[in-house]
């Protein structure tokens, strides 16, 4: 079990990624200022060697941004990302180019112009990402071998073929697929929806990463496939002590193994906490909402189901106020103009609501 | 239950012919029956013959399937003796169909408005106003706001698009309603959502409905009984709640245990080793036994037969015990 003691892998504070919405012409004319979309709105979680957080969360609320925004493939609008204690460089090179604002509001400080950092290939090195789709995640007309061994090949490493096929070899056979010779020549399409995953997965751990981002790795998967994925990606955490951030809709599939979980809605983290504090006393209305309708599988175990109505709103016209509180069940006056702070519940467990009593922050 | 069924499916087999040729048993033997304003679950893995199962009861197949033997019984009449012509004025008007996703099966160029008339206007005789009207109750039956309902599909969300599909199954009245993977790729507040709004359509017009998902947790919270399919064929069915808390064959078990579950203590999911057998290799005895668990020496070799397990619950697995099931 990792303590809260151990180096933290990854470390985001107050991260905000914001996109701008396409003009009209007209508006463009008229020197309108654009709309933005929050999709990220000041977002901070810490995950530590050998733990599995879930970011959970509907479509739409910035779960699979935060994911991007981490691995760099969007740059974030402000706010930090350190990774193993350095941040990451794009930010540096913001910061010293005097772009970067920090929560301090200073720009580009001395701090920043020497501060260890990490380009951007080199946490490609450490942190991988497992996308939704395996049936479009790979290359169709690439066999196993190559997809597999494309990363080497891009960070230069193993060059030597006989070490080449030994990484690829394992990594294949991590991912659970033996005998691994077998899958050297086949493609994609040769390949079932689990087997599909497993390459991915492959793809990803042949770089020994130290984190992997799990964007609904088994969503698309028939419910028999997506047990053993999340047997396998367990086993790569206990046997590696890697770092999983799993991203999900589904509370269903994190109970079994997320060591945490972040609850997020509109772009914001309104519940946090330890898998088993967030499941069994959940604080957070929508948390609880979330909660009431997963899936049961027995008939007699039917409850009570707390069926929000509507859909998420638009990032781009996020609510005053408390950003859940149209949809809120216990909604009350106060709500619909101050957005709450975080409360602490419990231990490492908070929430963000009018209603919960406990320090605040 | 001593009512009449309302759809009875007899001994109904399918074949495909591949395109190098060979054929493939996509169903064999399927028996079950659905009840007036009852929800039937039918629950397998992809590839397992759920959504073959409900092409053939509506009679749309694909050119190279053919329907070899069985009986399609609605209200006691036979719809696989039907014309062509006949048929067309079952479907929809009697028996209709919420397709597997819902992001591709609705037209893209026209309103969603004029879908659901268009509907309509084909199957009654009924002016173009009158058609409006039965539209707007239908749009507000499902909960889409009034002004929406001239928007085009792209600019429904993914809930928004299913409520579409349930408006426009349930255009003409039907008494039968196939909903095919209907929450699957849904968010599970949108999924709770559509699944309530199915349940209260029900109630209110006394549906009967069939639910094709690969989802337990789905089918637990809806259905009020099961069929479970492997292979192409039923191998275990009877009342939720028999399904979920006597499980007689070794498959809907691990079914049933892969799927997670809030309430049982974390620890490791049971998965069920290898894939579903292809429809052209498909294993002469019983067609689980190469996956299962518990098989024993016969199973290689002899299919098992339907077994009454208790009274409604049958399933056909060598290990259970009771007579053989009569349909």
């Amino acid at each position: 079990m990792p303590t809260p003691e151990s180096a933290p892998v990854l470390e985001v504070s107050r991260l905000v990624k914001s996109f701008a919405m396409r003009q009209s012409l007209l508006a463009a004319l008229q020197r309108k200022p654009a709309l933005e979309i929050r999709a990220v709105d000041d977002v901070s979680f810490t995950l530590h060697r050998g733990e599995v957080l879930a970011l959970v969360g509907e479509s739409g609320c910035g779960k699979t941004t935060i994911a991007r925004t981490l691995i760099g493939l969007e740059e974030p609008t402000s706010g930090e990302i350190r990774f193993s204690g350095e941040i990451v460089s794009a930010q540096v090179r913001r910061a010293r180019a005097g772009l970067l604002s920090l929560d301090s509001g200073e720009v580009g400080t001395h701090e920043h112009m020497t501060m260890p950092h990490m380009s951007l290939k080199r946490l490609r090195q450490h942190a991988q990402m497992i996308f939704q789709d395996p049936y479009e995640s790979l290359n169709p007309r690439a066999t196993v071998f190559d997809i597999v061994a494309e990363p080497l090949h891009v960070h230069g490493i193993a060059r030597q073929r006989q070490e080449r096929l030994e990484r690829v070899r394992r990594a294949l056979e991590d991912a659970g697929l033996r005998p691994a010779e077998s899958f050297f020549p086949r493609y994609p399409h040769e390949l079932s929806g689990g087997q599909r995953q497993r390459v991915v997965i492959a793809g990803a751990m042949v770089l020994k990463p130290e984190l992997l981002l799990a964007d609904e790795p088994v969503s698309m998967l028939d419910v028999s496939i997506r047990a053993e994925i999340l047997n396998l990606l367990s086993e790569l955490r206990r046997q590696r002590g890697i770092s999983i951030l799993f991203i999900t809709h589904d509370l269903g599939t994190v109970s079994h193994f997320a060591d945490r979980i972040a609850v997020m809605y509109l772009g914001r983290l309104v519940e946090s906490g330890a898998t088993g504090d967030v499941l069994q006393r959940p604080q957070h209305p929508y948390t609880r909402a979330l909660l009431s309708v997963v899936p049961v599988a027995n008939p007699r175990l039917r409850r009570e189901r707390v069926i929000l109505q509507g859909e998420t709103p638009n990032a781009a016209d996020i609510p005053a106020g408390c950003r859940f509180h149209p949809r809120c069940p216990v909604v009350m006056e106060r709500c619909r103009h101050e957005d709450p702070p975080y409360a602490s519940v419990g231990t490492r467990h908070m929430a963000a609501c009018w209603l919960l009593e406990g320090p605040r922050r | 239950m001593t009512e009449a069924p309302l759809l009875s499916v007899r001994h109904l087999s399918v074949d495909f012919i591949m395109q190098d040729g060979q054929m493939g048993h996509a169903l064999e033997d399927v028996s079950f029956d659905v009840f007036h304003g009852q929800t039937l679950g039918l629950v397998g893995e992809s590839g397992c013959g759920k959504t073959t199962t409900l092409m053939a009861i509506m009679r749309l197949l694909p050119a190279n399937a053919r329907i070899t033997t069985g009986q399609v019984l609605y209200n006691g009449q036979d719809l696989l003796s039907l014309s062509e012509r006949q048929m067309r004025d079952f479907r929809w008007k009697e028996m209709s169909i919420v397709f597997q996703g819902a992001m591709n099966a609705l037209n893209p160029v026209m309103r969603i408005d004029e879908q659901i008339g268009e509907a309509i206007l084909l199957h009654h005789l009924m002016t173009r106003s009158q058609a409006a009207r039965r539209v707007g109750e239908l749009m507000e039956m499902v909960g889409i706001p009034r002004e929406r309902a001239g928007q085009y599909p792209h600019e429904y969300s993914g809930g928004m698009r299913q409520r579409a599909m349930i408006a426009l199954a349930l255009a003409c009245a039907p008494s039968l309603l196939f909903a095919d993977e209907p929450t699957t790729a849904l968010d599970v507040m949108i999924q709770a959502q559509v699944l309530e709004l199915l349940k209260q359509i029900q109630e209110k017009l006394g549906l009967a409905i069939v639910l094709v998902t690969h989802d337990l947790g789905v089918v637990a919270e809806v259905c009020d009984s099961v069929a479970v399919m492997y292979g192409g064929k039923v191998v275990e069915s009877g009342s939720a709640d028999s399904i979920y808390n006597a499980p007689q064959h070794p498959y809907t078990e691990r079914l049933l245990q892969s799927f997670p579950d809030l309430n049982r203590p974390a620890g490791s999911l049971v998965s069920i080793p290898g894939t579903p057998p292809r429809v052209t290799e498909l294993p002469p005895g019983c067609r689980f036994e190469p996956r299962c668990n518990k098989r024993i020496e016969i199973c290689a070799t002899t299919a098992p037969v339907m077994l009454e397990t208790s009274s409604g619950h049958r399933a056909a697995c060598h290990l259970c015990q009771g007579p053989a099931a009569r349909f």
